[in-house]
């Protein structure tokens, strides 16, 4: 017998769970030197199996377990694969980071980090379950699993209260999003007889209003996981509540599950999709990047900039995904399947740069416990590692080539300006201002890096103590190098990864883009045309290298030596001090003003006259006081009607059940004949 | 006649013990001394043991016998011997205070019998029973022991009506579906027995908390 990929998988998902179940045994010390690094070797494996299943067919398993007459069901398929090496190439580098972040936790709360030990590995097994699941039963179990144990995870700190109420807001979230999750598969599987197994739904198609209606929901119940726009509030609370690594696992890969849910509730169980549901999803999915980069641009936070900069990547994948279902619909699937290799490409890079920049967020507050972007400043001449992977980050997550940022977003990009014939001809009209919507994210997601990057580790620092400051260890080195260079390798070999991606595309839209994107050799990408758009980033980088080069070396070679040293004029000031720089709220000014109508805002001037001036400004989510806080005033409204039947008195409770009793009686009397 | 046909007989005295169960319920209804309370209920005991008794001799359902011999047991002697002692370790032999007055609660007792036969007569045409008769009421009963949970102040009298509630159920099953399946049966003794020591338990804790056992003590527990 020989070994299939589908085993392979399993054991790793087992392996995860005992090596959890084992840290709550053993030391924690051992813990953390023993466990976390053979959690990083299943995940590096993990990604080994991804990529083989990638090459394969479909393979299914039925496990002896679950309940009486629904046994649990496994199936490996490519769109499987493709999230399963995502999870494992970013769950590798996160868990080699978290073996040298949680040192000092396992040295001072041993009971604590045995704990989190248990919980981190079984988050990794749950989101690997939830891949596999090929029953709606295991899947629910699966992805109820994710929640809760992320939900431990982002309570680590739990005296907090802050952190405690982050942690209930998302776990409300959670299930709210698993109701409509349960009543999707409900739907899904109404009239179709038998038990819940994909395999039963895939071949039971729905029509007309019930159709929509699944769709709208699983829309709910996997947007509420990705941070689509009414249901994103969780988001920036929990990622910054979180440990840093956890915080980089929810947005790197958890995030991604909730795409990995639409993809397959969307092209794989449900039919063929009517054309508004496409457009939903690709207004809806607009509007989510321009408010959360928004949003990401005037944090002073650091985390929580971070974690409003993933609101924005979840929204262009998810509209990247609703172009997908644009075209596919519309029958026009070689566009279906650019835009949809555009947003797998996206999904992945945005776990790498993501992650790489939680994981260089937490050095950060690790070695400062700071978070306040206010007080930090000048960190690159005392963190010069961080300093310097982050800028991988950064220049990723802004779209610059030759980092993978950018292949994503212009493959998205073309697949906005292809346009081709939609039946609807006023869709073929509006769509371009999605590019431009997409061109604007861009640009404001690079003005929020240059902020999150000058004002942390540029300049001078504003008010902390650097020679305090440490860089990081060897374990976090690896883990950000690894993130860094996935970044790279992933932006500068665009085509060998199209390939890769072609199998998923063929799957799910019939068509694939790596025959024409690799057709002028493995050097360019020409995802329709070379005579409408290519582009290779190897030369782009050579040009880069050598330019770059022929400059320093010219400067070098002709100026050296002609400078000298003089004092800079000083602006009429005698003395500057840190402060004076420009601050993170200031640098955000400008997006305040132009945005204003976005924000809630509050702001207090100080007078003029004032001699301990003291400036305040708070950025709300308007959202949160529109859609939230008149549900929650209505739902406390009917638990207090529901009050008065509170008596306190034994008396009156008995009366309740009999007069129900009667009244039920009487009902079935009516029905008898 | 040959021989003598027993049925229309045993018939007769099925009803007439429903119907002795049913003035029972009345009285208990209406009565404001615990003790007498007590005792009403041993009786109503007694008569659902016979009437089950008299059924197992009708329907030659050997199994009946054993749930008239486990209810005469646990219904007739255990129970309202531990009442006993809990109401004179309690030291409370006073009389019963309801809620609304007498009369009136016997109007509306009425009423509720009219309602139950009302709504046993198309069950009775369904079932094939020879004991379908008293299944009116068996209803009827066990609305009269609700009905006097609901107008008693005290806990013990509330008790008591809950357990009466209990004999209630226990006829309307016989009358059905000739009795439960001995396991239910054995179980639910069971658990009339453990709610009775859980109550005991539970009345000292009520009378060391507020010093009386009414009830209306326990009103302000809930949250403003």
């Amino acid at each position: 017998m020989s070994l299939l990929p589908l085993d392979l998988i399993g054991s790793i998902l087992i392996g995860w769970g005992g090596l959890g179940l084992l840290g709550l045994v053993v030391p924690a010390r051992w813990g953390r030197c023993l466990l976390f690094p053979l959690i990083t070797g299943l995940s590096a494996l993990m990604a080994g199996a991804g990529l083989w299943a990638l090459q394969g067919g479909a393979q299914t398993l039925v496990l002896p377990m679950g309940l009486p007459g629904m046994p649990f069901h496994l199936r490996l398929d490519v769109l499987s694969a493709f999230f399963l090496t995502l999870l494992g190439l970013a769950g590798s580098g996160i868990s080699a980071y978290a073996t040298g972040y949680f040192r000092h936790m396992a040295e001072t709360r041993a009971g604590d980090f045995q704990r989190l030990i248990l919980l981190y590995a079984l988050f990794l097994a749950s989101m690997g379950t939830v891949l596999v699941a090929d029953d709606a039963y295991f899947f629910m179990v699966a992805w109820e699993g994710m929640a809760l144990s992320s939900y431990f995870l982002v309570t680590t700190d739990h005296e907090i209260p802050a952190i405690r109420d982050a942690g209930f807001l998302y776990l409300l979230m959670a299930h709210l999003g698993a109701i409509a999750l349960l009543l999707c598969f409900g739907l899904l599987q109404s009239g179709a007889g038998g038990d819940y197994a994909f395999a039963t739904l895939r071949h039971h198609s729905l029509t007309g209003f019930w159709s929509s209606m699944t769709f709208l929901l699983a829309l709910i119940g996997f947007g509420a996981k990705a941070g689509l726009l009414p249901l994103h509030s969780w988001l920036p609370e929990a990622h910054p509540a979180a440990p840093s690594p956890v915080s980089a696992l929810m947005s790197g890969i958890m995030l991604k599950m909730a795409l990995y849910g639409l993809l397959r509730v969307l092209f794989d169980l449900l039919g063929q999709p009517l054309w508004w549901w496409g457009a939903l999803l690709v207004g809806l999915g607009s509007l989510t990047a321009l408010f959360g980069v928004l949003f990401a641009a005037v944090q002073s936070d650091i985390k929580r900039l971070l974690a409003w900069s993933s609101v924005e990547n979840m929204g262009l994948i998810l509209s990247g995904l609703g172009l997908t279902l644009l075209f596919h619909g519309a029958g026009q699937e070689t566009v279906a399947a650019l835009a949809l290799a555009a947003v797998l490409y996206h999904a992945l890079n945005h776990a790498f740069f993501k992650g790489l920049l939680f994981l260089g967020a937490g050095s950060v507050l690790h070695a400062t416990a700071e978070r306040n972007m206010a007080k930090l400043g000048g960190l690159i001449r005392v963190m010069p590692w961080v300093a310097g992977l982050s800028l991988i980050g950064i220049l990723s997550l802004a779209g610059l080539p030759p980092f993978n940022g950018f292949i994503s977003e212009w493959l998205l990009l073309q697949a906005y300006l292809l346009r081709p014939d939609l039946p609807q001809p006023w869709l073929n009209m509006v769509l371009p201002l999605g590019a431009a919507v997409l061109a604007l994210v861009g640009a404001l997601a690079g003005f929020a890096m240059v902020k999150f990057y000058g004002i942390i580790f540029l300049g001078q620092t504003r008010g902390l103590v650097l020679g305090e400051v440490h860089d990081i260890g060897l374990w976090e080195r690896f883990g950000m190098g690894w993130m860094a260079l996935g970044c790279v390798l992933l932006g500068l070999f665009p085509s060998s990864v199209i390939l890769q991606l072609d199998t998923v595309t063929h799957v799910l839209v019939g068509q694939g883009l790596g025959a024409s994107a690799a057709r002028h050799g493995w050097l360019w990408v020409t995802p329709v045309a070379a005579s409408r758009a290519s582009y290779s980033p190897l030369i782009l980088f050579a040009v880069i290298v050598v330019s770059v080069g022929l400059t320093f070396l010219g400067v070098r070679r002709f100026f050296h030596g002609r400078w000298r040293r003089a004092p800079a004029w000083d602006c009429g000031y005698p003395f500057q001090t840190a402060r004076m720089q420009d601050s993170a709220d200031g640098f955000g000014q400008p997006i305040k003003q132009i945005f204003e109508s976005f924000f809630g805002l509050s702001r207090e001037i100080p007078s003029p006259f004032d001699p301990h001036p003291h400036y305040h400004s708070e950025v709300r989510d308007p959202l949160w006081g529109l859609c939230y806080l008149p549900l929650v005033r209505g739902v406390d409204r009917l638990v207090k009607m529901v009050g008065v039947l509170q008596q306190g008195r034994i008396s009156i409770y008995l009366l309740f059940s009999f007069t129900t009793l009667l009244a039920l009686l009487a009902l079935v009397t009516g029905t008898l004949p | 006649m040959s021989h003598w046909n027993p049925a229309p007989f045993a018939q007769q005295l099925l009803d007439l013990f429903a119907s002795l169960l049913l003035l029972i319920a009345f009285a208990m209804l209406s009565q404001r001394r615990i003790l007498t309370l007590i005792h009403l209920f041993a009786w109503q005991g007694l008569i659902l043991t016979l009437s089950i008794a008299d059924s197992a001799w009708l329907t030659h359902q050997p199994h009946l016998y054993y749930s008239a011999v486990l209810t005469l047991i646990i219904k007739v002697l255990i129970l309202p011997l531990l009442l006993h002692r809990l109401i004179r370790r309690l030291d409370v032999v006073w009389d019963v205070e309801t809620l609304i007055n007498i009369p009136t609660t016997m109007l509306v007792g009425i009423g509720l019998v009219v309602f139950s036969f009302n709504l046993a007569l198309p069950i009775s045409h369904f079932s094939s029973t020879i004991l379908r008769n008293t299944l009116g009421i068996a209803l009827a009963s066990v609305l009269l022991s609700f009905m006097m949970m609901i107008t008693r102040r005290k806990a013990v009298p509330q008790v008591i009506g809950f357990l009466a509630l209990e004999n209630g159920l226990f006829l309307a099953a016989t009358s059905a579906t000739y009795g439960m399946p001995m396991v239910v049966e054995l179980g639910v003794a069971l658990d009339v027995l453990v709610g009775m020591f859980i109550f005991g338990i539970f009345f000292f804790q009520i009378r060391e908390t507020f010093d009386s056992l009414d009830i209306r003590h326990m009103e302000k527990l809930k949250e403003e």
